[in-house]
């Protein structure tokens, strides 16, 4: 029954994986999780439409379901990772391995092994590779198979109201379950192939569904841009498994190779694959994270994604497809954490993507007018921050920073669309305003999540994102630090970006909720359909922070601290063992003020400035009429700078798209007219000459007659055969079966 | 086994199929009968395979009944969008492209 695994025998004695085929039954069987929203997806295509509630009944059941299940499973794990029998097994293996002292000293250091439970079938074989499809299921696979079905189950019931009367609502619900089901499916995928599969099938559904009010050309167009900027990436994602493939094959001489996960990380971890193979691998796997999670470079679709309904953004441009990029770093961890040399100190492509992307997100954030485009830059900066993590070795801190960012982003994402819901508008400049009496819960709920996102004790985003600035290992005051080295750069980028987030979202609270408001109509709060998934996503921006305290915190027992950590991260041979930062206290406070400060700033200029200049001139304004980017040329610049998004589409549209172009015609231009036109010139002349002599003599006799004689007869013989052209398909189908019949006749004779 | 025989059965659906597409005006029975030919084919590409004892042919068959039920699909939506727009699926009728 307890069969642990270890690598077929042609490798050096057995390495082990980490992983078994033992374990509860809920754990062998998380493939049942995905597959109740599949059934969704199929019952409410087929069925939806004769449904009293036209399957948005059923999304909600199965999606239940499967919530019940992964909370199941959770329980299971939490009992599987310090109680399961396998680990006597597992620790005799690492002791063979490598030695009785190391053993000790990585047990001392980490705990006690967590073996990931492994369940495949055979899928197909080819030339005696077996591809299988199955489940890995272990720390972060339960913790997003959790927050994806809560979050789903909640977005399924905000939507009930959202999109009520909408002329697709069954096709919506439909596509919800669709994507929940691929989701599910990545996150507890065994091996690349299939993580490959439902990573496509995630960004089908973000293309259904950003388009889903298609009649609008500009929906169309971001929904096309998404599925477009993210073939680029996926390029890279298949690159990037094929490569590891072919690696982990030429390290296990019986193997052709392996798409494995647990194989892949094992043996890069043990050193048995080539650093460059990794390397590559690692540069292209990062292509498909920059894509799918919106990093740097490729982020310009997320923003535009916001054309989808808000409930879509909730779910996936917020809460879960789009951190699929940083539950891949964290499933490969073992790959990128020797691809890039993290831990090295020196810094790599993934720690500076990620801290370019939280930097430059966060400051596009401040010029929208849109709410959602807001969130939707803040999600790109806190993205930012997750991958920025996992490039300094914070593995646990990105995967915490993940699982409380989809409660309070998904909180704020569901309160922007209640707001935008009860004006008919996301604009916060022109239709918003003065909410907060209109809309009380909305109101609450966005202000808790400004305040989980900002990173203010207690609520959640204040101790994942401190787990990251302890995680980057640069504060060397006050005995804090460790770490997998001292990424001073990184933690300078994520306090920048830490102030300037609660800069932004203080702006946006003011504009939201503050002020007169300058739409038109009167605003009322929605319905208990949006309130309810509002305020328990706001609870859970509450309190999902205490899942992970830090280690030594005072008032609660050992047994409460770093729980997060202790569940979650993979303490086995297919996970790198990576060295923890210790928390301080001093850092903690510093990133408490450096927010503060931001608070203030911003609070000042919009609840003290603003709201003064809108008392003097009687209404409501939205910024100084004297401010600075209209005082200072240099301000100005930065503004346009950022209202352009930094150009980047400008680049991407018309100087690589359109300079591709350009060059090419204007090089063929040059030839066509010095080179071509030259000879064609010279020739020209000559030939003029030659041809007036030809052509009172050939010309005009010779094959004037011969032209005119065969213009004719075609004339004629097009006239003969027009009449075949009768545009009746019967008759094509007789001329058809006549020239077969005369073909066969043909073959029969000569052969 | 008599492979003529399944020759034969073959070349009288093929008949019949071909019969059918050029003399049947209804639009709905003419992609009938072009299923009627696609499977004379199979037929054949079946007794060959049996005979021969490959696979080959059947594989080929099977191929073929994918590609016919896709081909009818569109076929039979064309004919429904043609109804839709000229209340009648009469092939006769149909000679815009007439030269």
């Amino acid at each position: 029954m307890t069969e642990l695994l270890t690598l077929a025998a042609s490798t050096a004695p057995g390495l082990p994986l980490g992983i078994t085929e033992g374990g509860t039954w809920l754990l062998r069987n998380a493939w049942l999780i995905p597959l109740l929203p599949a059934l969704s997806f199929v019952g409410i295509l087929f069925f939806g439409k004769r449904m009293p509630r036209g399957g948005s009944e059923l999304g909600i059941a199965l999606v239940g379901i499967a919530f019940v299940l992964s909370l199941l499973t959770a329980a299971a794990w939490i009992d599987h990772r310090d109680n399961f029998e396998g680990e006597e097994v597992h620790r005799a293996v690492a002791v063979a391995e490598h030695g009785d002292d190391h053993v000790e000293a990585h047990a001392e250091a980490h705990g006690h092994p967590s073996l990931g439970v492994h369940n495949t079938v055979t899928w197909f074989e080819m030339n005696d590779v077996a591809f299988t499809v199955g489940t890995l299921v272990d720390g972060p696979a339960v913790m997003m198979l959790v927050v994806v079905t809560l979050v789903s189950l909640l977005v399924h019931v905000y939507s009930t109201e959202y999109v009520a009367g909408d002329r697709r609502y069954t096709h919506f619900f439909a596509f919800l379950s669709l994507f929940s089901a691929s989701m599910l499916l990545l996150v507890v995928s065994e091996n690349t192939l299939q993580l490959l599969v439902s990573w496509e099938l995630v960004g089908v559904c973000s293309f259904v569904l950003i388009g889903h009010w298609w009649e609008e050309k500009p929906n169309s167009d971001a929904a096309l841009k998404a599925f477009l900027t993210n073939r680029v990436g996926d390029m890279g994602l298949i690159v990037g498994v094929t490569i590891l493939f072919f690696a982990v094959g030429s390290a296990l001489p019986g193997q052709f190779g392996s798409f494995s996960i647990a194989e892949t990380n094992a043996l890069a971890g043990a050193g048995q694959l080539s650093h460059t193979a990794l390397l590559v691998a690692s540069c292209c796997l990062m292509a498909a994270v920059m894509s799918k999670s919106g990093q740097f470079l490729l982020h310009t679709w997320l923003p535009d994604a916001m054309a989808g309904p808000t409930p879509v953004s909730a779910l996936i441009h917020a809460a879960t497809m789009v951190v699929a990029g940083v539950f891949m770093i964290a499933r490969m961890y073992g790959v990128f954490f020797e691809g890039f040399s993290i831990g090295g100190s020196s810094i790599n492509l993934m720690a500076l993507i990620g801290g370019i992307t939280t930097l430059i997100g966060a400051c596009l954030a401040f010029v929208q007018r849109d709410i959602k485009k807001v969130l939707a830059y803040s999600t790109i900066s806190q993205l930012g921050y997750m991958v920025m993590a996992l490039g300094v070795g914070a593995w646990t801190a990105a995967l915490f920073h993940l699982f409380t960012h989809a409660f309070f982003k998904a909180c704020l994402f569901l309160g922007s669309g209640s707001a935008a819901h009860a004006v008919h508008s996301f604009d916060m400049k022109s239709d918003m305003g003065g909410l907060r009496k209109a809309m009380p819960h909305t109101y609450r709920t966005f202000v808790i999540g400004s305040i989980a996102l900002a990173g203010l004790p207690p609520l959640a985003g204040f101790w994942s994102k401190d787990e990251i600035l302890v995680g980057t290992g640069g504060w060397g005051l006050f005995g804090g630090t460790g770490g997998n080295g001292a990424y001073t750069f990184m933690l300078i980028m994520g306090v920048i970006t830490a102030a300037l987030t609660a800069a932004y979202m203080t702006r946006c609270i003011y504009l939201t909720f503050f002020g007169e408001f300058r739409g038109h109509g009167t605003p009322h709060e929605s319905g208990s359909r949006i309130v309810v998934p509002l305020w328990i996503l706001a609870g859970l921006a509450i309190v999902a922070g205490f899942g992970n305290l830090p280690k030594g915190f005072p008032l609660v027992p050992e047994s409460f601290q770093e729980r997060f950590g202790h569940f979650v991260e993979p303490v086995a041979s297919y996970f790198p063992s990576i060295t923890h930062a210790t928390p301080s206290w001093s850092l903690a406070i510093a990133s408490t003020l450096v927010v503060l400060s931001g608070v203030t700033v911003a609070g000042w200029y919009y609840f003290v400035k603003v709201e003064a200049a809108s008392k003097a001139a009687g209404e409501s304004l939205t910024e100084l009429p004297d401010g600075l980017t209209t005082k200072y040329p240099l301000a100005r610049m930065g503004h346009t700078l950022l209202v352009q998004k930094y150009y980047l589409d400008h680049l991407y549209t018309d100087v690589i798209a359109g300079g591709t172009k350009g060059p090419v015609a204007a090089a063929a231009y040059k030839v066509d007219q010095g080179v071509i036109d030259g000879v064609v010139d010279a020739v020209g002349e000559n030939a003029v000459k030659a041809g007036n002599l030809v052509y009172h003599r050939f010309d005009q006799l010779v094959v004037d007659g011969i032209v005119n004689t065969s213009g004719r007869a075609s004339s004629s013989a097009g006239g003969e055969l027009r009449k075949i052209q009768t545009g009746k398909v019967q008759d094509y189908a007789a001329i058809l079966f006549a020239a077969a019949m005369v073909l066969a006749g043909v073959l029969i004779v000569i052969v | 086994m008599l492979l003529n025989q399944f020759l034969l059965l073959a070349a009288v659906l093929f008949a019949i199929g071909v019969y059918g597409v050029l003399a049947r005006r209804n639009g709905v029975l003419v992609l009938m009968s072009i299923e009627l030919i696609l499977n004379a084919v199979n037929i054949n590409l079946v007794a060959f395979s049996a005979v021969r004892e490959t696979v080959g042919g059947e594989v080929f068959a099977l191929f073929i009944i994918a590609v016919a039920a896709a081909e009818v699909g569109v076929g039979l939506a064309m004919v429904l969008l043609l109804y839709r727009n000229r209340r009648s699926i009469d092939l006769t009728e149909i000679d815009q492209l007439r030269g």
